[in-house]
C-alpha cells in the first residue's frame, strides 16, 4: 500500500520537474547560440532534461523503497 | 534492382508477415495463451502515435523549425508521468462497462445519450479522416519516388492522372481490406483485437529499427558524427537559426501550447484510446509501459534533426522536398538496401496508423452513429431478426471501406495543399476538443449531458472556424478574403486573429478559444440544473471507478425480465451460440441453476446490457435492454439514496475491516501476555521446587549425622567433633540460605533498605579483599590489586556494596585450583561511571551458561562430578543490586582461561560534590 503511494508520489513529481524543465522559463536560459560538445545548447538541453524524465519515471515505477 | 516489381513482392511479403503474425495472436488469444500480455509489447503498440507525419514529416518540419518538432513528443512524455492515475481510471471504467471507443465512454458516462455518441463519432471523423489522407500521401509519394530511381524526382501530382491508374487508390483498396480482416473477423462482446495489436506492435519495431538506421547512416556515414554536421551548418548562415533557439513563429507560448495539445492527443485520439485502453490486457503493464513508450518517443527523435540538416546541406538548392530526406538521402548514396529498409519503415509507419484508427472509427460509426439510425427508423426490422450480428460485422466493414475511401477522396482533392500539409496538428485539435468532457467526466459528477454537448459543440465549431476553414482558405478553396478581412467583412472575426488576438500562432491561438469555448459552455451549462437519474448513476460509476465497490449499476435497477428474453436478445447481436455460452458462463458463476431462474435479476440485466454495450455501444444496448425488460423508473432522490446507501455501506465495511485489525491486534497482545503470564507461573514453580530442594540438601545431612551421633554413642570423640562440625556448617549454610532467598524477594519486591551514602569504592574494595583473604590464603592463591588513588566518589549503600564484592571474590576463590590460582581485582575510571573487575584464572563458563549464572538457583558446571557449593544465589543477588545502583553486572569468559566478572557504577552527580569541595578548598 505505502510503496503504491510512494510511488505514485514520484510520479507526480517527475511530470512537475518535466513541466518545469520544457516550458519558459527555464527553457529561455538555454536558448542561446553556444554550443556544448559541438552540439547546440538548446538541442543538447531538451534532449538531458527528456532523458532525466524519463529515467525519473523509471526510477520511481521500477525502484526499490527502502 | 528498386524497381516496382521488386517494390510491390516486398510490399507484399511484409503485409503477409504482418497478417501471419497477427493470425498467430488471434490464435493465441483464442487458446488463452496471449503473445501480447506483456509490458513491452503494450508501450510498443502505443507508439502507433508516430506516423509518417513522424517518420517523414518530423525532418520536414525540422529543417523548418528547427527543434520546434519536439513538443509533440514532449506532451506524451509528461501525460504518460500521470498515465498511471489517468489511463488507469480509463482502462478501468472501460473494462467494467465494456465501452469500446471514445465515443461510447462520453456517450456513457452523460446517461447513455445517443447524441451525445454520434457527435463524438462526428467530431473524430471530421477530424481524423485528412490524417488518414495525409498517410496515403505519404505511402504513395515514397512509391513515386522509388519509381523514378535513380533519378530523384519529387513526385507531382497531377489531379488529372485517372483514378484507375492511381496506385495510392490500390493502396487504399489494399489496407480497407487488411483493416477488415484483422479488425472484423468476428464480432467480440469485449472488442478486442489481440492479433491486430502483435501486428501494430511489430510495425513499431520495424519503424524505429528503420528510423535510427537512417539516423546513423546519415550522422555517421555520411558525416562525421554530430559536431561535424553542426560544424557544417556553422558555414550555411542561412541555416543557422534551425540549431540555435526555439523558432521564432512559434515562441514560448507556441512551444507550450504543443505540449499541451500533444499531451490530450496521445489520450483521446482515437487510436490511442484503442491500443492504450481497450486493447489493454492488464493494466499492470501500464507501469512499465509509462517508462518505455516516452523512451521509444525519444529514441525516434534522436536523429531527426541530423537527418533534416543533412539533408538541407546535401540537397542544397536541388529543390528537394525535406519530408522525403529520410528516402532519398539514402537514394542519393545508391543505398538500395537501406532505402528499401526505410520504405517498409514508413510502410510500417502509415499502415499501423491506418489500421488501427479505422478499426476505432468503424467501431464508431457503427455504434454510436449507425446503431442509433437503425434504431429510430427500423426498430421494428431489428426486433424480427433473429441474428443480427452478421448485420453489425457489415455495418463496420462498410464503415471501414467508406472511411477510407473518404481518406482517399481527400488525399485526391488537396493533393499537395496546405490543407493536408498542416493536418497533424489540425487533427490533434480536433481530439483535443474531447478533453473537458472526458477528464471532467471522470473527475466531476456535476458534469451533465447538456453541458457536454454544448462544451464538445462550442469547441468544434471554434475548431473549424479558426483552424480547419483557415486551412481550406490558405488552400485557395476558401477566398483569401476570409482570412484578411473575416467573415462578412469584419475585422473582428478574421478567424486566425479573434477578437483582434494576436502575437500568438495559430495553433495556440486556436487552442485559446477552442477551450475558453468548450470548457466554459462544459461548466456553465451543466451548472444551469442538477444532473439527471442517468447522469448521477452513470457519473458514480466513473468517478468512483477506482474505489473497491460492486457494480453500482446493478444496485440501480429495478424491474422486471425474463432470463430467455434477455439470452434472445444478445443472442440476436452476439449470434445464439456466443450468447448461451455467456448465459451459462454466468450462470455456473453465479451459482444459479440452468433456465431455473425464469425471472432475472437486475445483476443479470446488467450482464446482458453490457455484453450488447460490447457490440452496440451502451446508449444502443440501454435502448434494446428497455425493449425487453420491463423497468420501473426510479427518480433522482431514490438514487442519491441508494447511492448515499452504497457509500455508506462502504464506510461502514471500511470501519468494520478497521475493528477487525485491531481486535487480531488485540488478541495477539492477549495471547503474547497470556504466554508470558505463563512462563512466570513455571518459573514460580522452578523456584519453589529449587529452594525446597536445596532447603532439603543441608536438611539431609545435618538429619543423617545427628542419627549418625545418636545412634552410636559410643562413638569416638574425634569422629564426634568432626560430625558436630559438619552439623553446624550445614545448619549455617541453611541459614545463609533462607536468609539470601529472604533477601532476594524484598530487593526483587523492591521493600529492601537502601542506605545510599557518597563513598570511595576502594576503600571498599580493601574492606571486602581483607574479609576474604583467609579464603585466598587456603587455596595459596596469588592475589594481584590494582586501585588508584583519588577516584571519584559514588552513591551507594555500603553494605549492598560489600556484599557484592563478597558475593564475586567468594565465587572466584571457590573456582581456584589450590597452588597456581591467580585472582585479579582492578578498578578504573571510564567516561562517568567506575568499572570493577574481578579475573580469575579457573576453569572459566562456556559462552551459552554466561547468562545462565545470573539465574536463581543455576550452578553451571559438571554437577555430576563436582558440584560446587554455594547457594545459587550470591550471583543473581549481585546483580539485582548492581542493576539497582545504576550499574551493570556481566561476565566475560573463554572456557579454560578463567572468567572475569565486571560490574559499573555511575558517579555521584557533580552537582553534590561540588559544596563539599568548595567546602574543603
Amino acid at each position: 500500500m505505502h510503496r503504491r503511494i510512494l510511488a505514485g508520489d514520484r510520479l507526480i513529481a517527475a511530470f512537475l520537474v518535466g513541466c518545469v524543465l520544457f516550458n519558459y522559463p527555464l527553457l529561455s536560459l538555454f536558448d542561446r547560440p553556444t554550443e556544448i560538445f559541438g552540439i547546440p545548447l538548446v538541442y543538447a538541453y531538451v534532449f538531458c532534461a527528456w532523458i532525466a524524465v524519463i529515467g525519473l519515471m523509471a526510477w520511481a515505477i521500477e525502484g526499490r523503497i527502502r | 534492382m528498386l524497381d516496382a516489381p521488386v517494390l510491390i513482392a516486398v510490399s507484399l511479403l511484409y503485409l503477409g508477415l504482418l497478417f501471419a503474425v497477427a493470425w498467430w495472436g488471434d490464435k493465441r488469444a483464442d487458446q488463452g495463451r496471449s503473445i501480447i500480455a506483456n509490458p513491452t509489447i503494450y508501450a510498443l503498440s502505443m507508439a502507433v502515435y508516430c506516423t509518417t507525419w513522424t517518420f517523414y514529416g518530423s525532418v520536414g518540419r525540422a529543417a523548418v523549425s528547427g527543434i520546434g518538432f519536439l513538443p509533440v513528443y514532449l506532451g506524451p512524455t509528461l501525460v504518460m508521468a500521470l498515465g498511471w492515475f489517468v489511463l488507469l481510471k480509463m482502462i478501468r471504467i472501460v473494462k467494467a462497462n465494456r465501452i469500446t471507443s471514445i465515443a461510447d465512454f462520453i456517450s456513457s458516462r452523460y446517461g447513455k445519450s445517443h447524441l451525445l455518441g454520434g457527435l463524438v463519432t462526428i467530431i473524430a471523423v471530421v477530424g481524423i479522416i485528412p490524417y488518414i489522407a495525409l498517410q496515403l500521401k505519404a505511402v504513395s509519394s515514397t512509391v513515386s519516388l522509388f519509381l523514378s530511381y535513380p533519378e530523384i524526382v519529387m513526385p507531382n501530382r497531377s489531379p488529372t492522372l485517372p483514378v484507375a491508374a492511381d496506385i495510392s487508390f490500390y493502396i487504399a483498396l489494399i489496407l480497407a481490406a487488411f483493416t477488415i480482416v484483422f479488425g472484423t473477423r468476428h464480432l467480440d462482446a469485449t472488442e478486442r483485437h489481440e492479433g491486430m495489436v502483435a501486428a501494430i506492435a511489430l510495425e513499431s519495431g520495424v519503424k524505429l529499427v528503420a528510423f535510427i538506421a537512417v539516423g546513423v547512416f546519415v550522422t555517421y556515414g555520411l558525416y562525421d558524427g554530430f559536431g561535424d554536421i553542426f560544424e557544417h551548418v556553422e558555414t550555411h548562415p542561412e541555416l543557422r537559426h534551425l540549431t540555435s533557439a526555439i523558432p521564432s513563429g512559434q515562441g514560448y507560448t507556441g512551444w507550450f501550447a504543443l505540449i499541451m495539445l500533444s499531451a490530450m492527443a496521445v489520450l483521446f485520439l482515437p487510436r490511442q484510446f484503442q491500443v492504450a485502453v481497450v486493447e489493454n490486457v492488464n493494466e499492470a503493464h501500464l507501469k512499465r509501459a509509462a517508462w518505455l513508450f516516452p523512451l521509444y518517443l525519444l529514441l525516434i527523435n534522436l536523429f531527426v534533426l541530423p537527418i533534416a540538416l543533412g539533408g538541407l546541406l546535401h540537397f542544397s538548392g536541388q529543390g528537394v522536398d525535406a519530408d522525403t530526406f529520410v528516402l532519398t538521402l539514402p537514394m542519393s548514396q545508391r543505398q538500395e538496401g537501406l532505402a528499401l529498409l526505410v520504405f517498409i519503415g514508413g510502410l510500417s509507419a502509415g499502415t499501423g496508423m491506418v489500421i488501427v484508427e479505422t478499426i476505432a472509427l468503424s467501431t464508431m460509426v457503427c455504434n454510436d452513429l449507425v446503431m442509433p439510425l437503425l434504431l429510430r427508423h427500423q426498430r421494428e426490422t431489428l426486433e424480427e431478426a433473429r441474428d443480427l450480428s452478421g448485420l453489425l460485422l457489415g455495418i463496420r466493414r462498410g464503415a471501414i471501406v467508406a472511411i477510407l475511401l473518404l481518406g482517399y477522396l481527400y488525399f485526391r482533392l488537396a493533393g499537395e495543399a496546405y490543407a493536408l500539409v498542416a493536418i497533424g496538428l489540425i487533427s490533434f485539435s480536433a481530439v483535443a476538443q474531447f478533453a473537458p468532457a472526458m477528464i471532467g467526466g471522470m473527475y466531476w459528477r456535476g458534469g451533465t449531458r447538456g453541458g457536454a454537448l454544448a462544451g464538445l459543440s462550442a469547441g468544434f465549431l471554434v475548431w473549424g472556424y479558426t483552424l480547419l476553414l483557415p486551412s481550406f482558405a490558405k488552400s485557395g478553396w476558401l477566398p483569401d478574403g476570409f482570412l484578411t478581412q473575416g467573415v462578412f467583412g469584419m475585422e473582428l472575426l478574421r478567424p486566425q486573429q479573434l477578437f483582434g488576438l494576436t502575437g500568438i500562432d495559430e495553433i495556440s491561438h486556436c487552442l485559446f478559444w477552442s477551450f475558453l469555448a468548450n470548457i466554459g459552455a462544459y461548466v456553465g451549462v451543466s451548472l444551469l440544473r442538477p444532473p439527471e437519474v442517468a447522469e448521477a448513476t452513470q457519473a458514480t460509476v466513473f468517478v468512483d471507478a477506482l474505489k473497491e465497490s460492486g457494480p453500482i449499476g446493478a444496485v440501480l435497477w429495478r424491474g422486471r425480465a425474463k432470463v430467455s428474453d434477455l439470452q434472445e436478445l444478445v443472442g440476436r447481436f452476439l449470434g445464439p451460440t456466443k450468447a448461451e455460452l455467456a448465459f451459462a458462463g454466468y450462470a455456473r458463476r453465479h451459482g444459479v441453476g440452468e433456465g431455473n431462474a425464469l425471472e432475472a435479476d437486475a445483476r443479470l440485466v446488467q450482464f446482458s446490457e453490457s455484453l450488447l454495450a460490447g457490440a452496440i455501444g451502451s446508449a444502443s444496448a440501454r435502448v434494446m435492454v428497455a425493449s425487453v425488460a420491463k423497468e420501473e423508473p426510479l427518480s433522482i432522490d431514490e438514487v442519491m439514496h441508494i447511492l448515499d446507501e452504497a457509500s455508506q455501506l462502504r464506510t461502514y465495511s471500511r470501519e468494520l475491516e478497521r475493528k477487525s485489525r485491531e481486535l487480531t491486534a488485540a488478541t495477539l497482545e492477549l495471547q503474547e501476555a497470556n504466554e508470558r503470564l505463563q512462563e512466570l507461573d513455571r518459573v514460580k514453580d522452578d523456584i519453589m521446587s529449587s529452594v525446597t530442594h536445596e532447603l532439603r540438601t543441608p536438611l539431609t545431612s545435618i538429619r543423617a549425622f545427628s542419627e549418625l551421633l545418636r545412634d552410636d554413642p559410643r562413638m569416638h570423640l574425634a569422629d564426634r567433633v568432626r560430625f558436630l562440625g559438619l552439623i553446624v556448617s550445614e545448619a549455617e549454610r541453611l541459614t545463609r540460605l533462607i536468609n539470601q532467598t529472604l533477601d532476594l524477594a524484598k530487593i526483587e519486591s523492591g521493600r529492601a533498605d537502601w542506605n545510599a551514602c557518597e563513598l570511595d569504592l576502594k576503600e571498599v574494595i580493601e574492606q571486602s579483599m581483607a574479609a576474604t583473604s583467609q579464603l585466598f590464603r587456603e587455596k595459596e592463591a596469588h592475589v594481584e590489586l590494582d586501585l588508584p588513588d583519588n577516584l571519584p566518589l559514588i552513591l551507594a549503600d555500603r553494605d549492598r556494596l560489600i556484599q557484592v564484592m563478597l558475593n564475586l571474590l567468594s565465587n572466584a576463590a571457590k573456582f581456584l585450583t589450590p597452588g597456581s590460582g591467580r585472582v585479579r581485582v582492578a578498578l578504573c575510571r571510564l567516561a562517568d561511571q567506575l568499572e570493577v573487575c574481578v579475573a580469575d584464572n579457573g576453569p572459566g563458563i562456556r559462552p551459552e551458561d554466561q547468562e545462565l549464572v545470573f539465574e536463581k538457583f543455576r550452578q553451571v558446571g559438571d554437577t555430576m562430578t563436582a558440584k560446587p557449593s554455594g547457594t545459587g544465589l550470591g550471583l543473581p543477588i549481585s546483580r539485582r543490586i548492581v542493576e539497582h545502583l545504576g550499574g551493570r553486572l556481566w561476565v566475560e569468559s573463554v572456557p579454560g582461561e578463567g572468567a572475569t566478572f565486571r560490574f559499573t557504577l555511575p558517579l555521584a552527580p557533580v552537582q553534590e560534590q561540588a559544596p563539599a569541595l568548595a567546602a574543603g578548598g
